[in-house]
């Protein structure tokens, strides 16, 4: 009899977890209300602005995700993770989409369950030194202290930089940037690693940036991206196809300024019809987005382009890979068909 | 029925009953919580394995007391946090007892000045949270003391710098041997003369004055032995390289912060232990040695401490435990500890949540009752033996 109500319970306790999973859309639409995980503060990417309200190159593509699934912008939900709790925040469902300056690499895709859906900045990890210290390679940092964010594949980028180099160094772990600047500020480290993009982020929020340098050496690939769960291909699809539809924008001359322009009327470039819902995109009703899914991406968010332009620039970061391939970067999308 | 309410009326199977059910829930409910895990580790896809402590775990830790290095497997980097937290916690209970002992003492002192300290010490130390300590001593040594290539020597062999505090690091050379032989001599006859002491004044009521002559006898017989042998000790002292200092023997500033903020926050917890483990002794004891003419630091060693410590062992026993739990704190300053090592880089490169949050807390786990086994060994040592 034991036994019996023992199992009964169980089982009643594993369909109750079991039926909690449903389309991530669904969810989305139900709440009216995207859940997107981003940086705890990294200006340009993730940082709020003087009124309080996020703002950044992460931030718009949480945006552009919510402009395309809720038709506004503004309908979402931010919460933040250090290196450290993004991985598990985003498997406990805190978020729908993690756009927090995460790389992409096999292990994290494979075996931690989770999907990359695209590249949106290529990065790669450089070291940041006070000018003062006048060193000039990152060869030449034998002995040094190093400040680094712990959880981040920069860690073992290091480790292998400096024993493949045979010089040694200081490990000094920190949770956020944040407080890596401030570490790096007092002289704890002489030297802050991280991401090139976040070096320059952090050194412009510094009083007297000119005193500072990024080393020439940029010691491994970063491919940043979004990321999503694993199992719902679906939500997979449209996060990966907002990227390429902001790319798209770039590529076809779509801005926010003329898309509702370029929209009402036929273009020669069949492709801008059929990313702006004039001509049919087969398959989109799979999708479970309206047709104008991308007018609304790219009038409320910006086209790829604009989107870099407002938030990295003022960082001094150029475009370098993050250009179009036809502009000698590395960002190539498949064709809208 | 009858046959029920019998049962029901009976005190004893009453009782057998409610305990019974009681467990029934218990057990399925934490079977439920298993079985839910489960099913949702499968809907995720994801697998329980504790093979990735096995695998290189490819992240280099600033502070090692057993060989570590990135190519080391996860179950290594985990052994040498756990070390990392048994250094911390064995410094900060050491501070925190001394401090701690010092402090409820003179808490008791019939000066005004000297208790009104400890009391204003106690009151403000244990009414802040430990976070804010241990974050509070890290921002004082980072932000006051000096860059290394600006350090404060001392005497041009200490060093204290933002970068941590160095100290000459002592080198054994060959001869050091008789050094070593001198030393277990000089103990064992202490051990030998301390017993024989004892047994003196037991017999006759001598005393002699037994700390001294061992203390003496420990620290130069050794000392002859070391000018005997040729001085075989040398010195490595710090020096300036590069970035940093190197060589001797250096203490980081996260090591340092969390011992300061550990040991004098818990040092005001076992000050008000001690405090009331000295008040409960009946003050008739106190006048009862007096009486007999014992010097005052005679009647504190003699007579009060050894009863109050039956009062205080106990409850010095968790807060040994607090402060070795609160050690894990040292995630906010980065002090590479067990939750730092295992619990914090490795789960985060290999994801594995659920495992390596079970092995540091079944780690925690028998850390505490390893402790508190102890200390259970020390009290019945030391309690009121029945006649």
């Amino acid at each position: 009899m034991k036994t019996k109500m023992l199992l009964a319970g169980v089982t009643a306790g594993v369909m109750f977890a079991g039926s909690v999973l449903a389309s991530t859309l669904d969810d989305v639409r139900a709440r009216g209300k995207l859940n997107c995980i981003i940086n705890t503060g990294l200006a340009g990417f993730a940082a709020p602005d003087d009124k309080g309200n996020w703002t950044g190159f992460d931030v718009d593509f949480c945006r552009a995700v919510a402009a395309a699934t809720l038709g506004d912008a503004d309908k979402v939900n931010y919460t933040t993770a250090t290196g450290k709790t993004r991985f598990t925040k985003l498997a406990a469902g805190e978020g729908e989409v993690l756009s927090r300056n995460t790389t992409w690499t096999f292990s994290r895709d494979v075996d931690l369950s989770q999907t990359f859906i695209g590249v949106n900045y290529y990065d790669g990890q450089g070291f940041m030194v006070p000018k003062a210290l006048g060193v000039k390679s990152a060869k030449g940092l034998d002995g040094a202290s190093v400040c680094i964010q712990t959880g981040t594949t920069t860690e073992l980028n290091l480790a292998e930089f400096f024993a493949g180099n045979n010089i040694k160094y200081n490990p000094v772990p920190i949770e956020t940037n944040a407080e890596a600047q401030e570490l790096y500020k007092a002289g704890r480290c002489d030297v802050y690693t991280t991401d090139a993009s976040g070096l320059y982020a952090t050194m412009m929020s510094f009083d007297n940036p000119s005193d500072h340098m990024v080393l020439p050496e940029i010691v491994s690939k970063e491919p940043l991206g979004p990321v999503v769960r694993h199992g719902d291909d679906q939500w997979a699809d449209i996060v990966a196809w907002v990227l390429r539809a902001m790319m798209a924008g770039e590529e076809k001359g779509i801005t926010s300024k003329n898309v509702k322009e370029l929209a009402a009327k036929d273009n020669k470039d069949k492709e801008i019809n059929r990313l702006l819902g004039k001509d049919p995109l087969q398959g989109l009703s799979k999708l479970g987005l309206s047709p104008d899914w991308a007018v609304n991406v790219i009038s409320q968010v910006g086209n790829y382009q604009e989107s870099f332009e407002k938030h990295l620039f003022p960082l001094t970061i150029k475009r370098g890979m993050n250009a179009l391939y036809r502009d000698g970067g590395l960002h190539y999308i498949p064709p809208i068909k | 029925m009858t046959f029920f309410s019998n049962i029901w009326r009976n005190e004893k199977s009453r009782e057998i009953i409610v305990q019974i059910i009681v467990l029934f829930f218990l057990g399925w409910f934490i079977s439920w919580l298993v079985m839910n895990v489960n099913a949702n580790f499968k809907a995720l896809g994801k697998d329980i394995s504790f093979e990735f402590l096995f695998i290189p775990a490819g992240y280099d830790i600033n502070q090692y007391l057993i060989d570590y290095n990135n190519r080391d497997s996860h179950l290594r980097a985990g052994i040498v946090g756990l070390l990392n937290t048994g250094l911390v916690a064995f410094f900060g209970i050491i501070l925190a007892t001394v401090l701690g002992i010092a402090l409820g003492i003179i808490r008791l002192s019939k000066n005004w000045l000297a208790s009104k300290i400890a009391y204003w010490y106690v009151e403000f130390t244990r009414n802040v949270p430990i976070l804010l300590h241990i974050l509070l001593w890290h921002g004082i040594i980072i932000n006051t003391l000096p860059h290394p290539r600006k350090a404060i020597s001392l005497g041009e062999v200490t060093f204290l710098s933002n970068r941590g505090f160095y100290i000459p690091k002592p080198l054994t050379e060959s001869g050091i041997e008789l050094v070593y032989l001198f030393l277990v001599i000089a103990i064992i006859f202490s051990i030998l003369f301390a017993k024989y002491c004892k047994r003196k004044q037991d017999l006759t009521g001598i005393q002699y004055p037994v700390f001294w002559i061992n203390f003496s006898v420990i620290f130069f017989l050794p000392l002859i032995a070391f000018f005997l042998s040729g001085m075989p000790i040398s010195l490595e002292i710090p020096a300036l390289k590069g970035f940093n200092f190197r060589g001797g023997m250096h203490m980081s500033p996260e090591l340092a912060a969390l011992t300061f903020a550990l040991g004098i926050y818990t040092a005001a917890f076992i000050a008000e232990i001690v405090r009331a483990g000295i008040l409960a002794i009946d003050k008739g004891q106190r006048e009862a040695a007096e009486s007999i003419g014992l010097k005052p630091s005679k009647v504190m060693n003699l007579v009060i401490l050894p009863q109050a410590r039956r009062v205080i062992i106990p409850p010095l026993t968790s807060q040994y435990l607090n402060l070795t739990k609160n050690s894990s704190l040292a995630i906010a300053i980065g002090y590479m500890d067990l939750v730092a090592t295992l619990g914090g880089i490795s789960l985060n490169q290999t994801g594995r949540e659920m495992e390596t949050m079970l092995i540091v807390m079944l780690i925690y786990l028998s850390v505490s009752l390893s402790i508190s086994a102890l200390m259970n060994w020390y009290n019945s040592k030391v309690k009121l033996i029945g006649r």
